[in-house]
């Protein structure tokens, strides 16, 4: 019990903390309700309890992620890289062909975590819906997904391999400049709004404390140069995936409305 | 007065007094918060007694922890939901309705910067990149060294997705396409990357990432959408979207200068 005891202590200063971090939002609404809108604001106090609970929620939060988030991605980083695991002796640096476990993690991290996101979820069925039948919403999550998982399993390679993050963020982005010439005007938004959304806030944490102790544990490999850039990874990928998803799609009515109408011909 | 209904429904009402109806949905966000959570702990669960064949370290404190996140999740959506979403979104129509440009950008400003210093996953990151900072000796290793540089490094960004969030709405006021913005803010984040320490780099292009989640993207999908709704000629699907994209290109540029400059 002296553990939630103490940590009922540290909330304190993460409350006021979390108070000075949500102000400038409060304060704006507030500025704006009075001197823009000139209106009284409606349920004012379940407002204010609304507020209470944002502050509450977030200090907790981030007691959580220092005790829980931080240190799960920190744990799987330090167990995936031991060199008893990898079968390596102290000190040895692997070929990155040895870290293989490292990649199917962070790609399974990054698939599970994604594909049931509820802003996803919300964005793939409106996408749907402006599409005109091309898109399916369940389809485009698993694009999604995929794309998460190649982008983190390939930043993990990266911090692996020591090679400069910009090259790949640079190749990435110029083939989304060759896939928007091709792509429909509806899904260029659509798409390159994927790639933020799927970042959410139970993800962050742990990927990048993966990233960070993979830089830590890997031999000439230093945290702060090689130890970002997951996320990066992760924003990136979905953009390409959605928009060749879009494309097969939309090749696919095409191929098949092109066999319909020769065998109606033949 | 009430609309008369189906019995069940009216028992449903008397059953649930105002804190029983409040505590149901807040149980509910509580579910919600706990799926969000346990993709994340099936992975970790697999690896740890399938590959590792070991009791994960520290057990009982990460759990604690995972309860803190659960809990810590649940209360601040249904904080959000019940004071500052509505207030935004009763804005953000109450704005478009009153067609005043300037004021309308000055929101849209206050609207990135302030959601984005209370973000969550920022705040995180923004943490761990003061501390590993602080480990290669790029600033002082004390603690109020370390706090001074990530809350410098939280509201640099911030101001980015303000400016970003100023772009986007004179986007959709303009109809300018996104993908010129896009893809020639990445050709500028190319030319900056060479010129920057190569410290900064990494954290740089996460921040992009890290800005939009969970208030951030309600709050100003809701102004996307509700401007280009409001304006004539303007979809909210292809002008609604793509708000987002320019959060997370803007604050790349801006830590890369932020890099730069320091």
């Amino acid at each position: 019990m002296t553990g939630i005891g103490q940590a009922a202590v540290d909330l304190v200063p993460a409350l006021l903390q979390t108070l000075s971090d949500v102000l400038p939002i409060i304060l704006l609404l507030f500025v704006f309700q009075v001197v823009v809108l000139r209106r009284p604001l409606r349920h004012p106090g379940r407002k204010l309890i609304g507020l209470g609970y944002v502050v509450a929620g977030l200090a907790l939060f981030g007691a959580g992620l220092e005790s829980a988030l931080f240190p799960l991605g920190r744990s799987m980083a330090a167990q995936l890289t031991a060199p008893d695991f990898l079968g390596l002796t102290e000190g040895e640096i692997g070929p990155p062909g040895a870290y293989l476990w490292v990649y199917v993690f962070a790609a399974a991290i990054g698939f599970a975590t994604t594909v049931a996101e509820p802003a996803l979820i919300t964005v793939s069925i409106k996408a749907e819906q402006v599409s005109a039948g091309t898109i399916r919403a369940f389809p485009l999550r698993l694009a999604v997904a995929l794309g998460v998982a190649v982008g983190v399993a390939l930043g993990t390679y990266r911090i692996v391999s020591g090679t400069p993050l910009h090259w790949y963020i640079m190749a990435g982005y110029l083939l989304v400049a060759a896939q928007t010439i091709w792509a429909q005007r509806v899904m260029i938004p659509i798409a390159y709004d994927s790639g933020g959304v799927t970042t959410s806030t139970v993800t962050v944490p742990v990927v990048s404390a993966l990233g960070i102790s993979l830089a830590a544990a890997i031999p000439g490999r230093s945290p702060l140069v090689d130890g970002f850039g997951l996320i990066a990874f992760a924003s990136l990928f979905p953009i390409i995936s959605v928009l060749a998803y879009a494309w097969t799609a939309a090749w696919l009515l095409r191929y098949r409305r092109w066999t319909r109408r020769r065998e109606r011909t033949s | 007065m009430r609309i008369p209904s189906s019995p069940a429904l009216q028992l449903a009402r008397r059953g649930a007094s105002a804190p029983g109806r409040a505590l149901r949905r807040f149980l509910r966000l509580f579910a919600g918060a706990g799926r969000d959570l346990a993709p994340l702990i099936g992975v970790v669960a697999f690896f740890q007694f399938v590959i590792f064949r070991q009791p994960l370290p520290d057990f009982e404190s990460i759990l604690l922890g995972l309860v803190f996140v659960v809990l810590g999740l649940a209360m601040f959506i249904h904080g959000l939901e019940t004071s500052l979403f509505p207030i935004g979104e009763d804005m953000a129509n109450a704005l478009t309705a009153k067609a005043s440009v300037p004021w309308l950008l000055v929101f849209a400003f206050g609207l990135g910067f302030g959601t984005t210093v209370a973000e969550p996953a920022l705040i995180a990151v923004a943490g761990e990149a003061g501390k590993i900072a602080a480990e290669a000796g790029m600033i002082e290793a004390t603690p109020a060294a370390i706090e001074h540089w990530s809350n410098r490094l939280r509201q640099v960004v911030a101001v980015s997705v303000g400016s970003s969030i100023v772009l986007g709405v004179m986007r959709i006021i303009r109809g300018w396409p996104i993908h010129f913005i896009v893809i020639g803010g990445y050709m500028v984040v190319l030319v900056m990357t060479a010129f920057t320490p190569p410290e900064f780099v990494g954290i740089a292009y996460d921040a992009g990432g890290v800005t939009t989640s969970t208030i951030t993207v309600p709050l100003v999908a809701a102004l996307g959408v509700g401007l280009s709704t409001g304006i004539r000629g303007r979809s909210p699907v292809t002008d609604g979207f793509g708000m987002i994209a320019l959060a997370s290109l803007f604050p790349i540029i801006f830590v890369l200068g932020y890099g730069m400059a320091s």
